[in-house]
């Protein structure tokens, strides 16, 4: 029979209808650009539920932004029919997230399934982030299938990386299925063996219903959708359900599955994978991990693995124009519905003006943030240089939460806690003395290293999450000509001899260069920003000193020369028009300066300033780096 | 290349001015610019409209010119008399390029005598041409006397060859005590026109320059900061690295040992790049434009300003001569100024003369500001704080800059019409 199944076999895995044992829940673990996407539309193709012509590359990657990058921020669920023999079977192939800013949501994927594939690019071999979901996977007890991708390319060496993937999961490197999704090939044989190898999901049918929530999604239309695994029992259409974390009860308006469009059903049943929409219009309501059950027959426990998100980098946002700010306020309520873990509070910098502190999971989150608010809100942002959290403690023996530098305590101060982060570096060995030199610097610890392959190698360390927050994943690429590749994960925090360094113009602090860095590092932070200032900010009438201060000891100085001409000495033959207009400009420009002191900075020095190669790090790099490879 | 004419709103096809020129038209002088378009050299730093033989091809000749600008002259005392506005004598003309002299001076003398048979002359009527050192003779001065000139500004720019050199200006300098001499034989008033700041010049070159002009005993001196402008000659030398770029602090302090040495020759400034041995020998034509009063520029790419109008006209010398052949004003675009731009003008070009300008005449905003200005050291204190005469109450406090506040005039404009 054709792996697409005829519609006597079709009947048996209707929706709400399906035997657990003819259902399949899997989803595939990738890096980014390894070509899941390409993976994904290839299967869509070969099940029929997408035909060539309809076909848009990488379908399930909805967002622009996710297309542009080629990245997946949200995951989606598509149900495909696949006939093997005679019998014919529901495959629910559950899209992840490929990035370590989303751990949680890839967790809660992986646990809406009973296998994974594997999929590595035949050119490249795995890396960190890949290796991090894989053992996440591997923790859920998910059955893998390996899989190398891209073999049409001439530089793929699959037998190299079969090994390797044999090495890490054990089996037999004669296992690795070689596929490529540009051509088709070894695709069908793929999903085949998705059906040999993935366990059918069990549950107990008789139940009061239990359902994860791995997926949240706001529909300017519908509402927020939510995705759901069923485990026990079964959903109805026009049923009450309840949120057990929240006991908030939601009147069920539409249940369906994706294929690969909404399709509404008669229900979900064990082991099923589909949609919610009950109205809601806020993802809060409807939280990624939390269990559903019926409202008039609960579940007495909800099911595990459901934690609050929490934001682990800081940065200030504020609109360049300051007019704007009640749109970034709009704005940020509006992202807040698609996005459970973005939360941001009112701040106001005496340098920037009024804007939000907004915590974020990564720094991906924070630059896929950032640039939503540029590209669909249409707003010009400037932003912080991201920061952690601190707790410092104080001699009276409470301790505060530090999330912006400019509110760290003056005065005498005990212990200053810090988050730390397990990082783990995959690259090949010729660089291990480079990451070394990097880590060391970055005040990491390293706790282990293994050889994956004959020449590559994989890196474990304890580092302050601040230092990778700062440049670390542009020093890691540039040291390693690109090839190393980066996962972590917070594991606590340390203390650490902390100081926070101030920047001051003409004696006055500008709230928005104040950082916290480690006391060793703080001199050289002072020399980069004064001398960087002195570059950007033009020259005034009077002198300016830039100075870098911990408290009221001055680190470093810097001196804008004040200027002595500022005069267009002639007018061409009496072309007044042409230097008012000129005047007119400079008058415009200078209402959007912003005055410190008595100090005309511009914006733009505001940007270039906080912008990655000065005062370090913005996560843009790490997505665009991401991007570039 | 020339500069690029302002963004402006569409000139009607005869000129024709709106009824909101006449008010005040009594009040202000009238003067005439006349444009000569024509160089025999294109020098690398100017971007003035001007253009040599080989660069105009037919059509627009140096040998038509004159009548051709006669037919706008024409135009103007007809738009003029359309627009109701007072018949005013010509109090200036300046007649400027390019380099003026290299038409003869009988066409030179024509073009006055248009201006003259339109307008009629004031009886203290000011007359000047610039001039290049090297095309001028004792003769042609005195022809130019005959004619009706009173003025002569020679671009002498330098005393220095290799200054000369960096400018391609190609005159003599060891000419221009004969020039001066020879003008002023003629009964001409003499300007000597200077740059500073051109690459490679020192500071002793550039005293060098001032003292040479000095010694000719000169009454009139303008000193312009050389400013290398986008599409010229020198940008690219620049942008290449075959020129380094002009230096502010450079130009700061050139400015300084300018008005240092005029200033002991007993030349005082009276308007910021412009300095005269007495408000006699202050060039009139130039103030009249820092005093917003009317003038008509005649010729290509000419700017015209008559009671808040202010018009430029087409640049290229063949279009201007078409447009005029059809009868058809030559002005490209034009604006009316009033309102924020007006307030604007005014204080722009008022804190750039000597006599400087009313404080009462600024807005409050603007008046609040004045006492940072003067701690800054920008403008004068005693001048800000003058009463109307002597023991009375009417404050006659006026806006002069000192010497910082010159150099930094547009930093001072900016404050004030914040």
């Amino acid at each position: 029979m054709s792996p697409i199944p005829s519609a006597a076999a079709t009947s048996r895995i209707r929706p709400a209808a399906t035997a657990p044992e003819l259902l399949r829940n899997f989803c595939i673990i990738a890096h980014i650009d390894h070509g899941k996407s390409t993976l994904a539309d290839r299967m869509l193709q070969l099940t029929g539920v997408v035909d060539a012509r309809a076909m848009r590359a990488q379908y399930l990657d909805r967002m622009d932004i996710e297309r542009e990058r080629g990245i997946t921020i949200k995951s989606q669920a598509v149900r495909m029919p696949w006939g093997v023999g005679d019998q014919a079977y529901a495959l629910n192939m559950i899209d992840t997230p490929g990035h370590v800013d989303f751990t949680y949501e890839v967790s809660r994927s992986l646990a809406a399934c009973e296998g994974a594939v594997l999929l590595v690019d035949a050119a490249q071999g795995i890396e960190a982030q890949t290796l991090a979901n894989l053992y996440l996977a591997l923790e859920n007890d998910l059955q893998i299938i390996p899989v190398l991708n891209k073999i049409d390319l001439p530089a793929a060496q699959p037998e190299k990386y079969a090994e390797e993937l044999a090495g890490l999961i054990g089996g037999d490197p004669a296992d690795c299925l070689k596929v490529s999704g540009k051509t088709g090939e070894g695709v069908e044989a793929l999903l085949d063996r998705i059906v040999e190898l993935v366990p059918a999901p069990v549950g107990d049918a008789d139940k009061p219903a239990r359902a994860m929530i791995f997926d949240s999604v706001y529909d300017t239309y519908r509402g927020v959708v939510t995705y759901v695994r069923v485990v026990d029992g079964n959903l109805n259409p026009r049923e009450r359900i309840a949120m057990m974390s929240t006991k908030a009860t939601h009147e069920l308006l539409e249940i369906g599955v994706i294929s690969p469009e909404p399709v509404p059903t008669q229900g979900l049943g064990v082991g099923e994978v589909g949609y919610l929409i009950t109205g809601v219009k806020d993802v809060r309501q409807s939280k990624v991990g939390d269990t559903v059950t019926n409202a008039s027959k609960p579940a007495g426990e909800a099911l595990g693995g459901y934690s609050d998100p929490k934001p682990m980098v800081f940065s200030g946002l504020y609109p360049i124009d300051g007019s704007d700010y009640p749109a970034l306020r709009d704005a940020l309520d509006k992202l807040k519905l698609n996005d459970a873990a973005l939360n941001y509070e009112p701040e106001t910098s005496v340098a920037l003006g009024f804007g939000f502190r907004v915590g974020f999971l990564g720094l991906l989150h924070l630059e896929i943030v950032r640039e939503r608010l540029e590209r669909e809100f249409d707003l010009d942002l400037i932003s912080t240089a991201p920061n952690v959290v601190y707790d410092v403690d104080l001699e009276d023996r409470t301790t505060v939460r530090v999330t912006n530098p400019s509110e760290f305590p003056g005065g005498k101060i005990g212990a200053v806690h810090e988050p730390i982060v397990k990082a783990t570096i995959l690259a090949p060995s010729e660089f291990i003395g480079a990451i070394m030199e990097l880590c060391q610097g970055k005040r990491g610890d390293l706790q282990g290293m293994d050889y994956l392959s004959e020449d590559r190698v994989e890196m474990r360390y304890i580092l302050p999450m601040a230092e990778i927050v700062f440049d670390f994943f542009d020093q890691l690429k540039s040291r390693t000509r690109g090839y190393a590749s980066l996962d972590y994960e917070p594991i606590g925090e340390q203390t650490a001899d902390l100081v926070k360094v101030d920047i001051l113009l003409q004696g006055e602090t500008v709230d928005a260069f104040s950082a916290i860095v480690h006391k060793d590092k703080a001199y050289a932070y002072g020399v980069m920003m004064a001398t960087k200032l002195k570059d950007l900010i033009p020259r005034q009438q009077f002198e300016v000193p830039i100075q870098a201060a911990i408290g009221s000891r001055i680190i470093a100085r810097e001196t804008i020369r004040a200027i002595r001409k500022d005069v267009l000495a002639k007018c061409y033959g009496g072309d007044i028009t042409r230097k008012r207009k000129l005047l007119e400009k400079q008058k415009e420009g200078k209402k959007r300066m912003k005055t410190i002191g008595r100090v005309d900075v511009p914006q733009e020095a505001f940007i270039a300033a906080l912008s990655s190669d000065a005062a370090g790090s913005s996560g843009g790099k790490d997505a665009k780096d991401a991007k570039k490879k | 290349m020339a500069p690029a004419l302002p963004d402006g709103d569409a000139a009607p096809d005869d000129g024709a001015l709106p009824a909101s020129v006449l008010a005040g038209a009594e009040r202000r002088a009238f003067g005439v610019y006349l444009h000569v378009p024509f160089c025999t050299v294109r020098c690398g730093y100017c971007d003035f409209n001007t253009y040599t033989a080989t660069e105009l091809g037919g059509g627009a000749s140096q040998s038509s010119y004159a009548s051709t600008a006669l037919a706008e002259i024409d135009l103007a005392g007809r738009v003029l008399a359309a627009a109701g506005l007072p018949a005013r004598p010509v109090s200036t003309v300046f007649v400027g390029g390019g380099t003026p002299t290299v038409l003869p001076v009988d066409d030179l003398a024509r073009l006055l005598g248009g201006v003259r048979d339109t307008w009629g002359l004031a009886l203290d009527v000011e007359v000047t041409t610039e001039a290049n050192p090297d095309s001028v003779t004792p003769e042609s001065l005195a022809a130019l006397a005959a004619a009706g000139f009173t003025r002569v500004s020679f671009g002498m720019q330098s005393a220095v060859p290799h200054v000369l050199a960096t400018l391609d200006r190609t005159h003599d300098p060891r000419r221009i005590p004969d020039v001066v001499r020879w003008a002023r034989d003629a009964g001409l008033a003499v300007s000597l026109d200077l740059i500073y700041g051109t690459p490679g010049e020192s500071l002793d070159d550039w005293r060098a320059s001032v003292e040479t002009a000095l010694a000719t005993g000169v009454d009139h001196v303008s000193a312009y900061a050389l400013v290398v402008e986008e599409g010229t000659r020198m940008a690219v030398q620049v942008r290449r690295g075959d020129l380094p770029p002009t230096d502010p602090d450079d130009q700061a302090a050139k400015y300084e040992l300018a008005d240092d040495l005029l200033a002991a020759a007993g030349l005082g400034w009276y308007e910021v790049s412009n300095w005269a041995r007495t408000p006699a020998d202050a060039c009139r034509h130039n103030l009249a434009y820092w005093r917003g009063d009317d003038w008509w520029g005649i010729g290509p790419g000419a700017h015209s300003h008559v009671g808040g109008v202010r018009w430029w006209n087409v640049k290229q010398p063949r279009a201007y001569a078409d447009r005029l052949a059809r009868g058809v004003s030559p002005a490209a675009g034009r604006e009316t100024v009033d309102g924020e731009s007006a307030a604007l003008e005014r204080l722009m070009l008022g804190v750039r003369m000597a006599e400087g300008l009313p404080i009462a005449d600024l807005p409050a905003d603007a008046r609040r500001e004045v006492a940072g200005l003067v701690a800054d050291g920008l403008v004068d204190g005693r001048a800000a704080l003058a009463r109307a005469a002597a023991g009375s109450s009417t404050p006659g406090g006026r806006i002069v800059l000192t010497r910082r506040g010159r150099l930094l005039a547009d930093a001072v404009v900016r404050t004030l019409a914040a």
